[in-house]
């Protein structure tokens, strides 16, 4: 080495050890200061308070035995699950197939076959996921159709009239989703469009539905629609319903869409204007990917919401997971056990809300090719 | 017609024009930003356009293309004039390629994607062929090595040389470059005018909007001054440097040589 040098490069050395491990971590986050502490205390009672006792009630002395509330009625010390049990088919499938359980493994199939899509759809290393996807979105709406409604191949029908439970509000939900985005992204691009009767166009519809609330809408689906149609035609309640809620979810889509086209640098679009794109070139491969990478929170978090939102076809007399449970604790065989029922609907709504968002965080940090989140 | 002996003309003479701007006007709102603007651009040549930021140098170049829309006069770009017919504006795109100050890389589209897009969809040729010709450029630019990674990897100076390889995947008559060097940080500025005097070298026709004053005397054919929209001069380099004829001029260039 040079005796001259005088810049000497220092050797790494280890944290010291008080920055590391647990109790560091512990001493870091939970006991830094005296309100912190005094937070950490009162947070951990709150949890002794209550959370033992819920689960006492829904597990530890919880009813699952016997086929009729007897047995509950003995013990109110815990949760009522026989009536899940009982009446599962009903809050799944709806009264059809909840009467006719001999026919119970149509919508069985046609959700089993729906999961048995989405699990390599979700997997990052599945190979020809776009012909998955295009299968989902073509193919499978038709053997839902067969499978569920039925009509061919000596399959009963099962009208829509009797279409309930979480079969239903997957059926409304999967279509809102599935046609809102496609809409909802032509909306986007119309809303940003230098022709200006195709703005207006887009701007009055995406104003319109968004300004409406969806009961209103689905009342007017369901009320009003028949009115401007001749006497004797009857229009599918389900249908109606799927209609009005496509419309309304295409319009809060647009607007998510539209967040993530603002985001997007004039650079963008200049740069493959420059290399000689047309629109539709530029709009596919340049600008819309990137767009739709920005927005998926809040495209997800608009399908969250639509999901959620599809309980409000009870006020056309739909009855979906929701309003299932509460009919069913209301029967007379069940009267009184609506938590029961009120909390299965709401975990099956949760743990699909979940499974959304995860899957969304997931896809952003997937598609993050700039290094935006951490 | 005047456009039909002009082009007998210029088929006699070895030099042609490949861009004609004729009387260009351009307006913004009120703001008059290009003034009667004449300029003939040949084959093979290299012309530095430079000036006081707001002269209207970059919106100049940005007319040729049709970033900008100009509001009277004509441009004429390879015999075909830029109206607002579609079709034929994306036609003139595909053959200039535009180098852009802040490079503007598809960030979701890897090196290599983002050389061998326009070639494929705009081009038509296929993936092979484009993935092939994108290959090359790209060793001619001394990033082969980075071809498959994403643009948000690289640095600066490097995603600038990939956005040249880009613009010449598409195999351009004319180069634009818009102020290509301005958002790099100094020890870079050298690697990309380095690929720019190469693609001189090989015989590109180029519009270079540039305060890189050492590259417009080794490069260009000839120096044009633009200052509130109009041009005040133009020159070959050596005459344009060593004795300016307008007083703006003088005063532009002892601003930014002498600092």
């Amino acid at each position: 080495m040079n005796k001259n040098e005088v810049f000497i490069k220092l050797p790494d050395r280890p944290p010291p050890s008080s920055t590391v491990g647990i109790i560091a971590w512990t001493q870091k986050n939970l006991f830094s200061s005296t309100t912190n502490t005094l937070t950490t205390i009162l947070f951990f009672y709150l949890i002794y308070l209550y959370i033992p006792p819920f689960f006492d009630w829904a597990i530890f002395n919880a009813n699952f035995s016997g086929s009729d509330r007897s047995i509950c009625d003995a013990n109110k010390a815990g949760a009522c699950w026989t009536f899940i049990k009982v009446r599962f088919d009903q809050l799944l499938f709806g009264l059809y197939f909840a009467s006719n359980p001999d026919q119970i493994w149509r919508p069985v199939v046609a959700l089993s076959v729906f999961v048995l899509i989405l699990i390599p759809l979700v997997i990052e290393k599945t190979p020809h996921k776009k012909w998955l996807l295009i299968f989902l979105l073509t193919i499978y709406p038709i053997i839902f159709i067969i499978l569920v409604y039925g009509g061919y191949f000596g399959i009963p029908i099962s009208n829509t009239t009797q279409w309930g439970g979480f079969l239903l509000t997957f059926a409304l939900a999967f279509v809102g989703i599935v046609l809102a985005l496609p809409i909802g992204i032509i909306l986007a691009l119309g809303r940003r469009s230098e022709m200006p009767i195709i703005r207006a166009l887009s701007v009055t519809y995406i104003e319109f539905w968004r300004g409406t609330p969806l009961i209103t809408i689905l009342f007017m689906a369901s009320v009003m629609l028949p009115l401007f149609f001749p006497s004797g035609v009857e229009f599918d309640k389900v249908v109606r319903a799927m209609i009005g809620i496509t419309l309304f979810q295409s319009a809060y889509t647009a607007e998510a869409v539209r967040g993530g086209l603002q985001a997007i640098d004039k650079g963008q679009s200049e740069a493959s204007m420059a290399l000689g794109m047309g629109y539709w070139q530029r709009n596919v491969f340049i600008i819309l990917p990137q767009a739709l990478k920005i927005s998926i929170p809040s495209i997800v978090n608009t399908f969250i919401a639509l999901f959620k939102d599809t309980s409000l076809v009870s006020i056309i007399g739909l009855l979906d997971l929701l309003n299932m449970s509460q009919t069913a604790s209301r029967s007379l065989d069940w009267n009184g056990y609506d938590i029961e029922g009120y909390l299965f609907a709401g975990f099956i709504f949760w743990a699909c809300c979940y499974g959304m968002s995860s899957y969304s965080q997931k896809l952003e940090r997937k598609l993050d090719t700039e290094g935006r989140t951490e | 017609m005047t456009s039909a002996s002009a082009s007998k003309k210029s088929t006699k003479n070895e030099i042609s024009p490949i861009i004609t701007i004729n009387k260009l006007n351009k307006w913004y709102g009120k703001f008059h930003v290009l003034k009667d603007i004449d300029l003939e651009v040949n084959k093979t040549e290299k012309i530095v356009i430079c000036g006081p930021s707001g002269s209207g140098k970059s919106t100049l170049i940005r007319c040729i293309n049709r970033l900008e829309v100009h509001q009277e006069g004509s441009i004429i770009v390879d015999g075909t004039e830029l109206t607002d017919d579609v079709k034929q504006i994306n036609e003139i795109r595909s053959d200039v390629g535009m180098v852009f100050q802040h490079f503007n890389l598809f960030p979701h589209l890897t090196v290599l994607e983002n050389c061998t897009l326009a070639p494929i969809w705009v081009r038509k040729k296929s993936k092979l062929e484009a993935d092939e010709m994108a290959m090359e450029l790209l060793t001619k630019v001394k990033i082969p090595d980075q071809a498959k990674k994403y643009p948000g990897q690289l640095s600066g100076g490097q995603q600038q040389r990939v956005a040249i390889a880009r613009a010449l995947c598409m195999q351009p008559r004319v180069m634009l470059f818009d102020e290509p060097t301005s958002a790099l940080d100094p020890e870079m500025i050298k690697e990309v005018l380095e690929t720019m005097i190469e693609l001189a070298e090989s015989g590109m026709t180029m519009l270079v909007v540039t305060h890189e004053m050492g590259f417009a005397n080794k490069v260009a054919d000839r120096v044009i001054f633009m200052d509130e929209g109009q041009i005040v001069e133009q020159n070959d380099p050596k005459n344009f440097f060593n004795n300016p004829k307008s007083d703006r001029t003088k005063l532009f260039l002892s601003q930014i040589l002498n600092h």
